[in-house]
């Protein structure tokens, strides 16, 4: 699965191959010793001086000699035993009956002392997942504007004169919907209340909508709502781009034409 | 490829190679592409190194490592969000190029702008791609706003994220609508007078608003330097702000929602 890094095998099997040289080097010299002298490759090697050794093992000895009364059980049982080859074998270190070096005390689960909040999520790595989806939309849609931008060329109209009013003069197909409101409603209503207003609920839509269930089934209200909305706007929107002519009169675009420029 | 090839063309491999592997193991490389990235030497595809490409690499500021399975279902986002930010790169890079031909004073800008479609190199094709892209940004902003709401998305924690999102739509439509005025044609200037008489019924303020907007008492050519600071550098800082916040809100509010 894991797929380790050419150059750092070659490396990792260098450096095994040099210690396995080693090793078999050392091997050879520690024969030749151990026939010599089988006791005194330990004692040598440690650099402590000798006679301070053998102190601490008579002291040792003398501590296990004394403890019997106190203690018991595995520990003294040891001690006693490597007192009784304290002579011939270095030290002995804390080893447990069957050569153990730890015991078990006691198993502590993990939620009695600390409170574990991350539940595991299923997650995917963002390279190259999630970059390969963007990289390819953004390819996608530079395509789609560069093709169409090949054959629909935007307009421009003649030179702007203040003195010459189109007929019908249209904003951008964008506030085209609040255009049509100004049919029914006073240009402060139109212009300035009803779009605010639905700025201002857009920005208090968290805040109104207490629900907390993401769930279209468990949003029926508000989703009917936004959506008789979205229609609405779009309705107005449709109608002022194309079914409104000369006078910004009502027109139908299969018969009058169209008067709309993006 | 090289094996395949004869025995000149192994040589030639051969000594390719090498090059590649001088290039890549060489200091200046090395300085410029931190450990972990996809072409640096030795680039192998484990978990590690796709950590890595994220983590050491600028693209750490805007996404995390990892995200949830579903956060890169296609199906879900529709790319929307992601869609609007490229179209706003898009556009700045479009911009920049017409701003090299382009002078907001009513006596040259349409002519520039005629100019532009007559005798630039690509100058139609850009501009193109620059108002067709606007179009489709206003339009992506708009949906990307619907799918959020569709989703519930907008639910704790992510209700403040939201509101920033209603300010980023509010400024995409500032961003598109004043260039609208730039191309100084008929279209430009009645679609403007259109909307800014409507800004002019603002209650007690409507006339200074106007006049602050228009940088007079009628759309002129203080009108339309205006707009074009407004449009080239003010409004693209503002956006530039509220995006950065936007982007690290998502991740801060803990990915993308969902699944339902």
């Amino acid at each position: 699965m894991t797929e380790i890094p050419e150059h750092l095998r070659k490396r990792a099997e260098e450096a095994r191959q040099k210690a396995a040289a080693k090793k078999a080097e050392a091997a050879g010299g520690d024969d030749a010793a151990a026939d010599s002298a089988p006791a005194a490759g330990d004692e040598a090697s440690s650099r402590i001086p000798a006679h301070l050794l053998e102190r601490s093992k008579a002291a040792k000895a003398k501590a296990a000699g004394g403890g019997d009364s106190g203690g018991g059980g595995a520990v003294d049982t040891t001690a006693g035993a490597a007192a009784a080859v304290a002579t011939a074998a270095p030290p002995p270190s804390a080893t447990g009956p069957q050569g153990h070096t730890q015991r078990l005390l006691t198993v502590v689960k993990a939620g009695s002392i600390q409170d574990v909040k991350a539940t595991p999520t299923d997650k995917v790595h963002v390279w190259p997942h999630l970059i390969a989806v963007e990289f390819v939309s953004a390819l996608a849609i530079t395509a789609f504007t560069l093709i169409f931008s090949i054959f629909v060329n935007a307009p421009l109209l003649a030179l702007a004169n203040v003195n010459d009013t189109p007929n019908p003069a249209k904003a951008p197909w964008y506030f085209l919907g609040l255009q049509e409101l100004l049919v029914m409603f006073h240009p402060m209503v139109a212009g300035v209340t009803i779009p605010g207003m639905g700025i201002f609920l857009l920005i208090l839509a968290p805040y109104i909508d207490r629900n907390p269930s993401n769930k279209p089934e468990d949003r029926k209200f508000a989703i009917s709502l936004f959506t008789v909305q979205l229609m609405f706007w779009a309705v107005l929107t449709i109608i002022s781009s194309f079914f409104r002519g000369p006078g910004y009169n009502f027109i139908m675009p299969w018969t009058d034409g169209l008067f709309f420029e993006l | 490829m090289a094996k395949t090839m004869g025995d000149q063309g192994g040589k030639l491999g051969q000594k390719m190679s090498d090059l590649g592997d001088r290039v890549q193991g060489s200091q200046a490389w090395n300085s410029i592409f931190r450990p972990g990235s996809v072409f640096r030497k030795g680039y192998t595809d484990s978990p590690r190194n796709r950590s890595y490409v994220i983590m050491n690499s600028v693209l750490y500021h805007l996404h995390p490592v990892k995200v949830k399975r579903h956060a890169v279902k296609v199906s879900y986002t529709l790319c929307l969000g992601g869609l609007s930010f490229f179209l706003f790169i898009l556009l700045t890079i479009t911009g920049i190029f017409l701003m090299f031909f382009y002078r907001p004073t009513a006596a040259q800008a349409w002519d520039d702008m005629y100019a532009l479609h007559t005798s630039v190199t690509f100058g139609l094709l850009v501009r193109n791609m620059h108002r067709w892209g606007a179009h489709l940004m206003v339009l992506s902003v708009f949906l990307h706003m619907a799918r959020v709401f569709y989703h519930g998305a907008y639910k704790p924690p992510r209700e403040f994220n939201w509101v920033i999102g209603v300010i980023l739509l509010t400024l995409t439509l500032l961003l598109s609508f004043t260039g609208y005025l730039l191309p100084w044609d008929q279209l430009a200037l009645w679609a403007v007078t259109v909307g800014t008489n409507m800004m002019g019924f603002t209650p007690v303020f409507g006339d200074q608003v106007r006049f602050v907007l228009l940088g007079g008492s009628e759309i002129g050519t203080d009108t339309l330097i205006r707009w074009y600071v407004l449009h080239v550098l003010f409004v693209p800082f503002v956006t530039v702000i509220f995006l950065a916040i936007h982007f690290w809100r998502v991740r801060k509010d803990g990915g993308i929602s969902g699944p339902l």
